[in-house]
């Protein structure tokens, strides 16, 4: 079934778009995890991360469209995923009471310029990536399904 | 001199937006003024503000093109432009003259008065472990209001979701 969406020449854009789709969406993927992972020792962040992590999902459904993505990310696991983020940074920021104080750094700083160094700073970029990417996303995939069932009426 | 530059195009193009007559010139003259504030950051050594304004102007870009690429809006222009532009003038002339009140006060560029700036810059590495000290501040020091803005995020994101929801079924007549 995904091999026929995927090939369906009627959905998306033409075959020009869909091959350098095909070689370039994986490479945005990582590049958005790897601003994640390394938030505490770059520029970037779990805010932009997150955003080119998004863009990547948008980018597979502006080229091989709605039908084709939805397959990949469907909205029930945006909303659960969105979710996740959001308690996970919560639950970083209640753990911090163990140490005395809201927010509290308790895990060990190690040293810097390592990528497991920071404390909890890894972990909160992660959430806040998988919320704010997450989220974006299912703006648009809204968007795109309130278009797709005004087309229905 | 390449920021006076890069703000005097982010002007000029965001008359340009307001001028131009067709919806969709309108948006892309608006992405226009993004990518030269993404640049003004990157100037400005700002390369963590410079990454987030690029990505997030992208996707802004795509979900304005996609709402108005298919329909054909002229945008409204009222009649009554002598009082318009007398309006907009006066008050242009009233902001300044405050503005220049108000702007004689700041410090001046890059210096900054706070002096937990400074506390910030010596002990940031050493309290939080974290080499991007954008990061340690966004996440450790004033974890607060990251709370605050995913909080945010969060509202708009359940809003949007409301509003667009699908139709319910709908009543029998």
């Amino acid at each position: 079934m995904k091999k026929a969406l995927l090939d369906n020449p009627r959905c998306g854009m033409s075959v020009i778009v869909k091959t350098i789709t095909r070689l370039t969406v994986g490479l945005i993927l990582l590049y958005g995890i790897y601003i994640v992972l390394h938030g505490h020792l770059s520029p970037g962040g779990g805010f932009a991360g997150g955003v080119i992590i998004a863009l990547s999902f948008v980018h597979l459904m502006l080229a091989f469209g709605k039908d084709f993505a939805i397959t990949k990310f469907s909205p029930n696991l945006a909303s659960y995923l969105e979710s996740v983020g959001a308690l996970m940074f919560l639950a970083i920021a209640l753990v911090g009471f163990s140490g005395g104080a809201f927010f509290r750094n308790i895990l060990s700083k190690g040293t810097p310029f390592s990528l497991f160094s920071a404390g909890t700073i890894p972990l909160s970029n992660i959430a806040i990536s998988l919320k704010v990417g997450v989220g974006l996303f299912a703006i648009f995939l809204a968007l795109v399904i309130l278009e797709k069932s005004k087309e229905e009426e | 001199m390449e920021l006076h530059i890069l703000l005097i195009f982010m002007i000029v193009s965001a008359l340009v937006a307001i001028e131009v007559k067709d919806l969709l010139s309108s948006v892309i003259a608006v992405g226009a003024t993004g990518f030269a504030l993404c640049l003004a950051f990157l100037v400005l050594k700002a390369p963590d503000l410079a990454i987030t304004q690029l990505v997030v102007e992208i996707l802004c870009l795509i979900i304005l093109i996609r709402a108005t690429i298919r329909k054909d809006i002229p945008l409204a222009i009222e009649g009554r432009w002598i009082f318009n532009t007398v309006a907009t003038v006066a008050f242009i002339v009233v902001f300044l003259f405050f503005a220049q009140l108000a702007l004689k006060e700041l410090p001046a560029f890059g210096y900054p008065i706070m002096a937990v700036v400074k506390r910030y810059l010596q002990e940031g590495l050493a309290q939080t472990g974290a080499v991007n000290l954008v990061s340690a501040v966004i996440l450790d020091f004033r974890a607060f209001d990251t709370l605050g803005e995913a909080t945010v995020l969060f509202t708009a994101v359940i809003g949007i979701m409301a509003v667009l929801r699908r139709p319910g079924r709908k009543k029998e007549r």
